[in-house]
């Protein structure tokens, strides 16, 4: 597909997603209501409605999707392997045990930003177990095994901070850590993860032509100019410190980063490099999508963000199992 | 100095000693091959003059310019690699594949200009792979693949091509056609330096030889020096039948030594 139409088609696509999930919620609201309360004053009910609750979810699933996108693209791109996903490999669990820490030790009380950095440092730990493992052996096997390995532990790690904590946390809050949410989020959220999510893009999107580099191999890479520990430290600090933050505000929301570069793939580009961009935009618009399906009213109560990502996701991640099983064995 | 000089290059990989004190030099309009049995450290010393391996002793330098000095781009634009069974792991057209070998030349966001077209076009045309450009790379088969491979090498433009067994699997067919486009890179002023296992092939094609063993270089010269019957027995353990054919001679080993030498 042409670039110029393909980006003009994922911009509007994602402003008719956005304006959707601006009218979806307890109260709906036609397009003529969404501009009169974005234009109203402050005080309108409708306003509030769109800028204390609406208007942020919206642009923080915008912001959260695409960081998952372009994580998924980038690991997939670094790691050459087609099942790499911040949720599937455990970056996204050891930054919720991250924020889950700095919870429970009262830092968020003390210095709003502690949440952030501990779910960005949870990350960068499992991002850089993974590169470790994935150097000695980069099979597609290993790598899921590995992940399955520090999601685990994150997972048990996370519920065993619940366990100990002095006031023990509901199983609510467990669900929101493990499964993600972006309900009752505010602009202070987005302030607080926002810049965090923009350094994380900025450091992995200029990596396109050292991943396609990658395609024919690490040694054969390097000796096309590309510097591969470079290529590899922005990814990896780049994945954390976007994941991280974004886990921070809506918990562990998963496969986003695993199905988005597929989809891509089948539409737009094989390139490893050349799908960077459009799997952010991608994600973004999945995201959006997933969250006004959990405002349907389907099951009588609000379906969970993570549900979603996950029925959507986890067939995906089989599938596509199915066809890479050639390269596991 | 012009040319690719190596100069005594000694490399330790896990303790083990790969690489003694070898020294080479390939210069401009010549085409260097380079012998050995298995495991005498020929793939190791393409990659320490790539700077893939680092050599505990010794230096590189290209026309004067010592290589650890030269940033990994200008390393890029004057030598190109064409690995042995190099991996491919996404299902790239052949197009674009063979386009990656245009990186060293673009910018971090730049595309493909025109004169990276026709070089692209060019390599193409030289490895046979012009009806191939639009199949995906990973669905060729062994041969079209290497062919393929050696396209992208081709396509940097770069003088100094290093290839690492490039025939090793080949068909009679692709194999002397791999050999004349090297040899044809040599003769228009590039230089080439290439591992081959085919001694034979090794005589006819290349203009110098160097045989390495156990990681020594034991001789360098032109091939009618380099493969005697003596260094065939010594260093391969095999004998070898020759015969004359016009101007070209022909070897080809038929036996082999109980006491294998290098083991």
């Amino acid at each position: 597909m042409n670039n110029i139409l393909s980006y003009s088609l994922f911009t509007f696509a994602l402003i008719a997603a956005g304006l959707l999930s601006l009218s979806f919620g307890r109260v709906s609201l036609g397009s003529a209501e969404i501009w009169a309360g974005l234009t109203a004053p402050a005080d309108d009910p409708i306003s509030m409605i769109l800028f204390e609750l609406r208007l942020p979810r919206v642009i923080l699933g915008m912001l959260v999707g695409a960081t998952l996108g372009l994580a998924g693209a980038a690991l997939q791109g670094v790691l050459r392997n087609p099942l790499a996903d911040p949720g599937i490999i455990g970056v996204s669990a050891s930054a919720a045990l991250g924020a889950v820490i700095a919870i429970h030790l009262g830092l968020a009380a003390i210095w709003v930003f502690s949440v952030p950095l501990f779910a960005m440092s949870g990350a960068l730990l499992a991002t850089l177990i993974l590169l470790l493992v994935t150097t000695r052996d980069s099979s597609v096997l290993m790598l899921i095994l590995v992940g399955i390995g520090i999601s685990s532990l994150a997972t048990a790690l996370i519920s065993l901070v619940m366990n100990l904590s002095a006031s023990p946390m509901t199983i609510r809050d467990m669900v929101m850590w493990m499964l993600g949410s972006l309900e009752n989020r505010t602009m202070r959220d987005l302030w607080m993860a926002g810049p965090f999510i923009l350094i994380g893009w900025i450091m992995m999107i200029g990596t396109g032509q050292g991943l396609n580099a990658l395609s024919v191999g690490e040694e054969t890479a390097q000796t096309m100019g590309i510097n591969l520990r470079w290529l590899k430290l922005r990814i990896v600090i780049g994945a954390a410190l976007s994941v991280g933050a974004a886990v921070s505000i809506c918990g562990a929301i998963g496969f986003i980063g695993l199905v988005v570069p597929h989809i891509v793939r089948a539409l737009i580009s094989r390139e490893p490099g050349a799908i960077l961009i459009p799997s952010a935009l991608m994600g973004a618009l999945l995201l959006t999508l997933a969250d006004i399906l959990t405002r349907l009213p389907l099951a009588g109560s609000p379906l969970r963000l993570g549900v979603v990502t996950a029925l959507i996701g986890a067939p995906c991640f089989l599938y596509i199992i199915f066809h890479t099983r050639k390269e596991m064995r | 100095m012009t040319g690719l000089q190596i100069h005594s290059i000694s490399l330790t990989l896990g303790g083990a000693q790969i690489l003694k004190d070898v020294s080479a030099a390939v210069k401009p309009g010549e085409m260097v091959g380079m012998i050995g049995p298995n495991g005498a450290g020929k793939s190791c010393f393409l990659k320490s003059i790539l700077g893939l391996n680092k050599p505990s002793s010794g230096r590189v330098t290209l026309e004067g310019r010592d290589i650890a000095e030269m940033s990994l781009k200008e390393r890029a634009l004057c030598l190109a690699y064409a690995a042995q069974g190099a991996p491919l792991h996404w299902p790239l057209t052949v197009e674009r594949l063979v386009a990656l070998g245009r990186i060293p030349h673009l910018g971090p966001w730049q595309k493909l200009r025109p004169e990276d077209h026709d070089e692209i076009e060019r390599a193409l045309t030289l490895t046979d792979c012009q009806h191939l450009k639009n199949r995906v790379a990973t669905t060729l088969s062994g041969g079209e693949r290497a062919r393929v491979l050696l396209a992208r090498t081709l396509a940097s433009g770069a003088a100094y091509i290093l290839a690492d067994e490039p025939i090793a699997s080949l068909d009679p067919f692709h194999q002397l056609q791999v050999m004349a486009i090297l040899k044809a890179h040599a003769a228009a002023g590039g230089a080439v330096l290439v591992v081959l296992h085919d001694l034979g092939l090794a005589a006819r094609t290349c203009d110098r030889l160097i045989l390495l063993h156990e990681g020594q270089m034991i001789d360098q010269g032109p091939p009618a020096h380099i493969l005697s019957d003596k260094n065939l027995s010594r260093f391969f353990g095999v004998s070898v039948s020759r015969w004359q054919e016009g101007q070209e001679s022909f070897l080809a080993p038929h036996a082999i030594h109980k006491d294998r030498p290098h083991q």
